[in-house]
């Protein structure tokens, strides 16, 4: 997903059909093929990598979970749904599907306010703003792995310069044992991660409003946060849309480099996203059903959530 | 991707390292280990490349334990597994229960024109890998034993002896406690106090003889009312002070044995050679303690640590050099080049002997403690386990242990749940030979 740079990419995914105008496109627009197979050979590398890492994957994803195999895959039985009454009847799945919601959210909801927030201010700065912006963009060259490895260390129980900042406040940090404390270290490390990300982004979007319409602006309205939220902010949706599709992506997969090195390899009762839960019963416990059916049950949330997204939101915003 | 491109190279570098002429036969060895162990694995191999001309061995780093048993699962499935496979022991029952994946050690050492003592192996080392008729599956390597380290300037100070078991753990742990030590940690709890718990205190881990005997019906004994005495005594020693707990990950509670804070810290035998780097402090190692008050408690500990497999689907002459190898890596000049530069223990008689004989446990008295445990009179069930999806139940007792410490449960629940959750697994690995 995160080759997608360029919002329009995504315009008209889902649009319904009744959105497209009635009259015949412009001709001067058309592509002609002579040969019916030609559009097909030009497009056929795509729809293989498609093929090969997406579908062929889903659909052994899927066969997988309706059989408890054996690792080496001398035997397997077949157990109908059993593997998703297993998961989805289990306590331990509950727990964790409930914290990679508030996860997501709270991921999701912090990076993009504060990379907004960051933007808003670094576009108002005029002296040494290109320090200001480098320094802020720097963090997303960090890898993920890296990134928990710095944050294992701030918060490292023994050594952590922030867990020494947590006492000062009476805070006896103790991430690691403690889950609500590891909770918030995984989630201010992730945070941390993607503001610069969506920092470029509300940045470019930002500098694109139109001097003309910003003055106009000004000579009609004083009060500053009123003209942001009435002006800047519906011309900034788009990007805002598109940013927000990033980051629950991102919060519910990539930050899984990030939760696995903080947590050592030793998950215990510390909270874990429904990712590193596939990725733990699967390649560590090496159920290959039990977790097929895990990552099946992900892939139609992640679907259903694209869909209601694109249904609900994509209708109040208006790309230019 | 960029680990794939980073493990692709390292073996690349590794086999240009190792290459020999074109007509020695090629074997792959894959691994799951890194840093010290690594550089040793790699200077074993070119000892084994050099002795002989024959073979030519690549060994290959996978990453850890887990991600070593994985790699080898995805190759065997795609018909790619290297010749030797490390495993390590809570995988031990995935590999063995699938008995078309290996081919067992000692019917290839003796296809291979060798003999075969099983008794020339230490004690310890002896069932594990073994299947139940005795015959060794795996190739007992990698072997270590779950020790306990002393802090000797903090005993001087609280003028106490180091704790043979439990009883006199609890008669000396407030003096030491006084004398400003957190008397006791321990890293990995499950390998610790579940697992050898059962070793060390001769209690039956498992039905179905520990599982050895079959994968139907075998549930685990974790309700075991000594066992769940033994958490209710460390949690009342945490809630005192007399035990420190930080959390699952090994370091974490071995830091503070090492910055001087803590009177005794539970590690492996392997630990010492990296305790000597980082440890401020000058310390000693005894055995870890049992209860006395267990009837025919102090039997021998598990072995710990990981064993190799011969994978199955290589043609004869590969075969063959596997087993040169296997006999070439326990030869006792080999064995206590190991043991010296690990921490590893010897898994043979010979081997210890001869490290005996040269004088190294004079040199270094805490590497000798590990393999003492081991060689201590066994019982019935301090042989081994054989526990399907036992990474699992780890995890989930590494859950529990935690639960239990930060007071979200009680001992007596989280042994409940360890129990139910256990035993499910157990039943659906039953149903993947199926």
């Amino acid at each position: 997903m995160a080759e997608i740079t360029d919002t329009t990419a995504l315009r008209g995914l889902f649009r319904r059909r009744t959105a497209r105008p009635a009259a015949a496109p412009e001709p001067a627009k058309r592509v002609q093929f002579d040969r019916p197979l030609l559009p097909w050979i030009f497009i056929a590398p795509q729809l293989m990598v498609v093929a090969i890492f997406f579908y062929w994957p889903s659909v052994q994803a899927v066969t997988s979970s309706f059989y408890i195999e054996d690792p080496f895959g001398f035997g397997a039985t077949f157990v109908g749904f059993d593997n998703y009454r297993d998961a989805l009847g289990s306590a331990e799945y509950h727990r964790v599907a409930r914290f990679t919601a508030v996860f997501t959210l709270a991921v999701t909801a912090l990076s993009l306010g504060l990379g907004l927030l960051l933007a808003v201010k670094a576009d108002a700065v005029i002296r040494g703003a290109s320090a200001y912006k480098t320094l802020l963009i720097a963090v997303y060259a960090i890898a993920p792995p890296v990134a928990g490895l710095i944050g294992m260390m701030f918060f490292d129980m023994h050594i952590g310069p922030f867990v020494t900042l947590a006492s000062w406040l009476g805070w006896d940090m103790q991430v690691g044992i403690d889950y609500f404390d590891t909770a918030f270290a995984m989630i201010a490390v992730a945070v941390w991660k993607q503001i610069p990300y969506n920092f470029i982004f509300f940045l470019s979007g930002l500098q694109s409003v139109p001097v003309s319409v910003r003055e106009a602006a000004v000579i009609d309205c004083r009060n500053g946060w009123r003209r942001f939220r009435t002006v800047t902010l519906p011309l900034l949706a788009p990007t805002a849309f598109f940013l927000l599709i990033i980051n629950i992506t991102y919060a519910l997969f990539d930050t899984f480099g990030i939760i696995d090195v903080m947590l050592k390899d030793k998950p215990a009762n510390n909270p874990v996203t429904l990712v590193y839960k596939v990725y733990n019963d699967g390649f560590r416990g090496n159920d290959i059903g039990g977790s097929s059916a895990q990552s099946v049950i992900l892939m139609l949330v992640v679907f259903a959530l694209t869909i209601l997204q694109f249904r609900v939101l994509e209708k109040r915003i208006h790309y230019s | 991707m960029i680990r794939t491109v980073t493990v692709s190279a390292l073996a690349l570098a590794a086999s240009l390292a190792v290459a020999k002429a074109d007509d020695a036969t090629q074997i792959q060895w894959w691994h799951g280990m890194g840093g010290k162990n690594q550089e040793v694995i790699n200077e074993i191999s070119r000892k084994f490349n050099d002795a002989q001309s024959a073979c030519a061995l690549t060994p290959v780093s996978k990453g850890t334990y887990e991600e070593a048993l994985a790699s080898g699962i995805a190759a065997f499935r795609s018909g790619e597994q290297p010749n030797i496979l490390q495993v390590f022991d809570a995988g031990a029952a995935t590999i063995m229960n699938a008995p078309g994946a290996t081919i067992p050690a000692e019917d290839l050492i003796t296809q291979a024109g060798y003999g075969f003592d099983r008794e020339a192996f230490i004690n310890g080392v002896r069932y594990f890998y073994a299947d139940a008729d005795g015959k060794f599956v795996g190739m007992p390597f990698n072997s270590s034993a779950p020790i306990m380290y002393i802090n000797t300037q903090a005993f001087e100070k609280a003028g106490v002896e180091p704790p043979k078991t439990w009883e006199d753990f609890e008669a000396i742990a407030p003096k030491l406690k006084d004398a400003g030590y957190i008397p006791m940690t321990a890293s990995q709890l499950t390998w610790m106090f579940f697992e050898n718990f059962f070793s060390r205190n001769d209690i039956q881990m498992a039905s179905n003889s520990n599982g050895y005997d079959s994968v139907e019906g075998t549930t685990i004994n974790a309700t075991d009312p000594d066992l769940v005495m033994m958490f209710e005594k460390l949690k009342a020693w945490h809630d005192e002070g007399l035990f420190g707990f930080y959390g699952a990950g090994w370091s974490d509670n071995q830091a503070p044995f090492e910055q001087d804070k803590v009177a005794m810290w539970i590690g492996s035998s392997g630990s010492f050679g990296g305790l000597q780097q980082t440890a401020e402090m000058p310390f000693s190692a005894v055995f870890m303690p049992y209860w006395d008050a267990i009837e025919g408690a102090g039997t021998n500990s598990f072995i710990g640590g990981a064993a190799l497999y011969a994978m199955a689907g290589h043609d004869e002459a590969q075969n063959k050099c596997t087993a040169d190898f296997f006999q070439f890596l326990t030869s006792p000049d080999v064995q206590v080049f190991w043991h010296k530069s690990t921490g590893y223990v010897p898994i043979t008689n010979a081997a210890y002997e001869q490290a005996k004989a040269e004088g190294w446990y004079e040199e270094q008295p805490v590497a000798e403690v590990g393999i003492q445990q081991l060689s201590l009179p066994g019982g019935e069930w301090s042989k081994g386990y054989r526990l399907g999806f036992y990474p699992q139940i780890r995890s989930v007792e590494e859950r529990e242990f935690n639960r239990i410490f930060s007071g979200e449960t009680s001992v007596q629940e989280a042994f409940e749940t360890i129990k139910s959750e256990g035993d499910k697994l157990l039943a659906r690995f039953a149903k993947t030979s199926g």
